[in-house]
């Protein structure tokens, strides 16, 4: 009996390690990296480290929910750089309107709105083909990914818009404001908080994120038991487009010009820190914050790495076995809590 | 509970013969200590209520599933299978229930699926399939195209596939039938006896599981009785009769919770009334064919039928499911637009369904959320959830329904399958329904179980709730239900309130659409 006791004590401290992974994981990655490199743990690396991190930190959370319906969106890292071009054509070239002819320049407040309007669009159509027509959104999303780059080349022609601080005398400064600092933080960072709070409150506290889980969990049960799913899963494409977008004018404003291949393979690191954070591919699984020490995990890889002076092609190479692992020991963890579910079960048949 | 065992005189040979096997799964006994007779050349009927045990049986001898006890025998000598492949060895075929072809491929891929013949070992020779192919379907009298895909055949066609697969090994001894004949024309069913009556004279033993007593009639030889995965009776079919069969089938009676008043249903306010529903059928015919019905407040239907009878798609054409079917659905009188689900919730609907696992359940949730999530919106406060009214109610709930759980933030899986059931209940009770849909609510779970689910039927249904129960388990429905109508191959057969129902009714109902004089009548 008392080995019992034992084991099940064994086992959840085992399941504690577990859950905690991904944290563990970050603490020991910086501290190897500040034992490798003197300068790593410093206000200054961090605030950078940060500012990294909120890029793919903000996709990654829309890809959450993505993911917790069962789903994907490929289409993230483009709407970033069509999102970008959006913003970035409306301060410089402005709004040309042939027939009229006459130029308008808009207000930073309404190219922002804009460019989230752009993500907003690109999400509705990936929820409104997956939903109305049953398109895999795996296919839905590839086919978006490209729309999307395409028009993003085609705003320009390829070109970046360079310098894209706007005129005192248009009215339109102000947007590198988004890729500044506030009292030394950056502002990226601040943003990614500010959505990270929002997106685990309604994920966690309302109706609408229980509903996520459910449709994740089992979309047939969740039909069933009244969720109305296609609205639901609409609603989560369209968010996660607008975290896109919202990357797509940070990154814009950091650099201060938009390009039109911005956000290439981003999509990646945000679906890759979903799943450190623990956010399972099968659906019905996962949290904001696990997401965001996953982004972070992938951040102080990269830059603790470039900070080692070891080569990109490595860091690649690190980083997917990185992900690999992450992912057996989520398979782990979900064999042993099917394991003491079957147990609790038993246990109480015995009754 | 104690059966005559009718022995049987003959002095035909006895290819199988299974020794008191037995079938646990977790939480029930599928089959306990069956012993069973397969005779050399004959059709060896084995006939039961659903769930009785004649599938498990069946996948036993298949090597599908293995035995928890028990032993089989063939020609004197012991015989385990661990999978199909070493059952097939022994010359020991099955089809399915349940079609197992695949309907990607073509006809003579299908039949020679991981029996491939090959041209030096490695390339497929294609030309022997088709070649076989034709020869074994010329036989069965199908000549299809060997080159046609599975999926564009019609499902007897299909039927036809599955035996030619089984007839393609030359030392087939024993070959199980698991009901051929439910999705078969009446002229397709006569050339399948035809191929029986072949295959026996080659020596080929049959074992037949029908639910068609008259067909049994026609083309067994033995038949064994299963009931709640126990043995009941053996005899040749030249001995008995239908009737025999169904006393036999249905058994006597064990006790359930029953009705504590007896109410004046005239009296009774209509809640629910189904006028003329149809619903068609994906290559014509129809799953439900002009059923009526109407429930009162606080009345608790029966309906009872056979698997693929139309019951489930009673409930899926109410719950919006089934948009394509027709007839009008009234409420209190109020014709009613069936959209969606979520907006038949809100009409006063609950569903329990049939298949927990896929249908009821949410499997990564905990206990708690299971129970509130049909009713989430209930403790919102704009966006909010309130969590502490969200907790209130199922707290409330896993008490009024008696849910014995240590926590309620344990995962639902953690939970038995009565307990299981009990919060799928929950969950359609915490939308304050007024009529509430039951798909078979007793299935898979314990007896204890299944007294609390009818207690807890009974109590709601006192308080005015009304309530459909679909169920094949005869003194389960006899006992829980006001009034039973039986659906039979998409018909309503029978219509009788409690006072007249006996099981023999019911179960010559369940047959009945599938006669000829039954469809007219």
């Amino acid at each position: 009996m008392a080995d019992l006791k034992k084991s099940q004590d064994n086992t959840k401290l085992i399941m504690m390690l577990l859950k905690g992974r991904t944290l563990i994981v970050l603490g020991l990655l910086v501290i190897f990296f500040s034992l490798a490199t003197p300068n790593f743990l410093s206000a200054n690396t961090m605030l950078l480290l940060a500012k990294h991190v909120a890029l793919y930190g903000i996709l990654a959370i829309g890809m959450t929910y993505v993911i917790i319906t069962g789903g994907i969106d490929l289409s993230v890292g483009a709407v970033v750089g069509l999102a970008g071009m959006v913003a970035g054509g409306m301060i410089q070239k402005g709004l040309t309107f042939e027939s009229m002819g006459v130029t308008v320049y808009c207000s930073v407040p309404l190219v922002i709105l804009a460019a989230i309007l752009v993500g907003a669009v690109v999400g509705l159509l990936n929820g409104a083909i997956i939903t109305r027509f049953g398109v895999a959104p795996f296919i839905a999303t590839l086919g978006t990914m490209y729309i999307a780059r395409g028009f993003a080349m085609l705003h320009s022609n390829g070109a970046t818009y360079s310098a894209i601080t706007g005129h005192e005398a248009l009215g339109n400064v102000g947007f590198t404001f988004f890729g500044g600092r506030i009292a030394g933080i950056p502002v990226g960072a601040i943003i990614l908080a500010v959505i990270a709070v929002i997106a685990g409150f309604l994920l966690t506290r309302t109706t609408f994120g229980w509903h996520i889980f459910a449709i994740g969990g089992n979309e047939k049960a969740a039909k069933l038991s009244g969720v109305k799913v296609d609205k639901v899963k609409i609603l989560v494409y369209i968010f996660s487009g607008i975290c896109a977008a919202i990357v797509g004018i940070i990154t814009a404003a950091q650099l201060e010009a938009s390009h039109p291949a911005s956000g290439e393979t981003w999509e990646m690191n945000a679906i890759a820190a979903a799943v450190l954070g623990g956010t399972s591919m099968m659906g019905g699984i996962g949290t904001i914050g696990g997401t965001i020490v996953g982004a972070f995990v992938i951040g102080v890889i990269s830059d603790g790495m470039v900070m080692c002076g070891v080569s990109e092609f490595w860091q690649m190479i690190i980083k997917g076995l990185v992900i690999i692992v992450a992912v057996i020991i989520d398979q782990f963890q979900r064999k042993m809590e099917a394991k003491m579910a079957l147990q609790a079960r038993n246990e109480s048949k015995n009754e | 509970m104690a059966e005559t065992v009718e022995t049987i005189h003959t002095d035909d040979e006895v290819v199988l013969h299974a020794e008191k096997v037995s079938k646990i799964y977790p939480g029930t006994k599928a089959l306990d200590e069956v012993s069973f007779d397969v005779y050399k050349g004959k059709v060896n009927v084995l006939i039961g209520e659903n769930g009785a045990g004649k599938s498990t049986l069946m996948k036993i001898i298949a090597g599908i599933e293995q035995e928890s006890g028990g032993e089989l025998f063939m020609g004197g000598e012991k015989v385990h299978f661990d999978n199909i492949v070493q059952a097939r060895a022994k010359g020991i075929g099955i089809i399915h229930q349940e079609l197992s072809l695949f309907p990607n491929l073509n006809v003579y891929q299908n039949i020679f699926m991981a029996r491939e013949k090959t041209k030096n070992r490695i390339g497929l020779d294609n030309e022997q399939h088709i070649e076989l192919t034709k020869k074994i379907l010329a036989r069965l009298e199908h000549p299809i195209d060997p080159m046609t895909i599975i999926g564009d055949l019609r499902v007897g066609q299909q039927q036809m596939i599955e035996i030619a697969r089984n007839l393609i090994a030359d030392d087939l001894k024993i070959l199980i039938m698991d009901e051929p004949t439910s999705s078969l024309s009446e002229q397709e069913v006569q050339v399948l006896f035809k191929i029986m009556r072949e295959l026996m004279a080659d020596g080929i033993s049959i074992v037949y599981i029908s639910h068609r007593l008259e067909e049994i009639m026609q083309i067994g030889d033995y038949v064994t009785i299963l009931r709640d995965g126990k043995f009941v009776a053996s005899a040749a079919v030249k001995d008995i009769d239908v009737s025999w069969i169904v006393k036999k089938m249905v058994g006597t009676k064990k006790s359930y919770p029953q009705r504590k008043e007896k109410i004046d249903w005239s009296k009774r306010e209509t809640v629910l009334e189904v006028r003329d529903l149809c619903l068609p059928k994906k290559g014509g015919g129809w799953l439900l064919d002009h059923v009526n019905f109407e429930l009162k407040r606080g009345e608790i239907l029966g309906i009872y039928g056979l698997m693929g009878a139309g019951r489930t798609e009673v409930f899926e054409c109410i719950m919006g499911l089934r948009p394509e079917h027709t007839g009008d659905i009234l409420i209190n009188g109020q014709k009613i637009d069936i959209k969606n689900v979520s907006e038949q919730i809100q009409n006063g609907f609950a569903w329990v369904p049939e298949d927990r696992q896929r249908e009821g359940l949410v499997q990564t949730m905990d206990i708690g959320k299971n129970i509130s999530l049909a009713s989430l919106k209930s403790y919102a406060k704009g966006i909010l959830l309130d969590s502490a009214k969200e907790e209130a109610a199922v707290d409330q709930n896993i008490k009024d329904i008696h849910i014995k759980v240590a926590d309620k933030r344990l995962p639902i899986l953690s939970l038995s399958g009565g307990k299981q059931q009990k919060c799928v209940i929950g969950k359609g009770l915490l939308t304050k329904p007024k009529i509430m849909l039951l798909d078979e609510p007793s299935r898979g779970i314990d007896i204890g179980a299944k007294t609390d689910v009818f207690e807890i039927m009974n109590h709601y249904a006192d308080e005015g709730l009304s309530l459909l129960v679909v169920s094949s388990e005869l003194e389960e429905i006899e006992a829980i239900a006001d009034r039973i109508i039986v659906l039979s191959n998409g018909i309503k057969t029978a219509d009788m309130v409690k006072e007249e129902v006996t099981q023999d009714k019911l179960v010559m109902a369940s047959y009945k659409g599938h006669t000829k004089a039954g469809r007219e009548a």
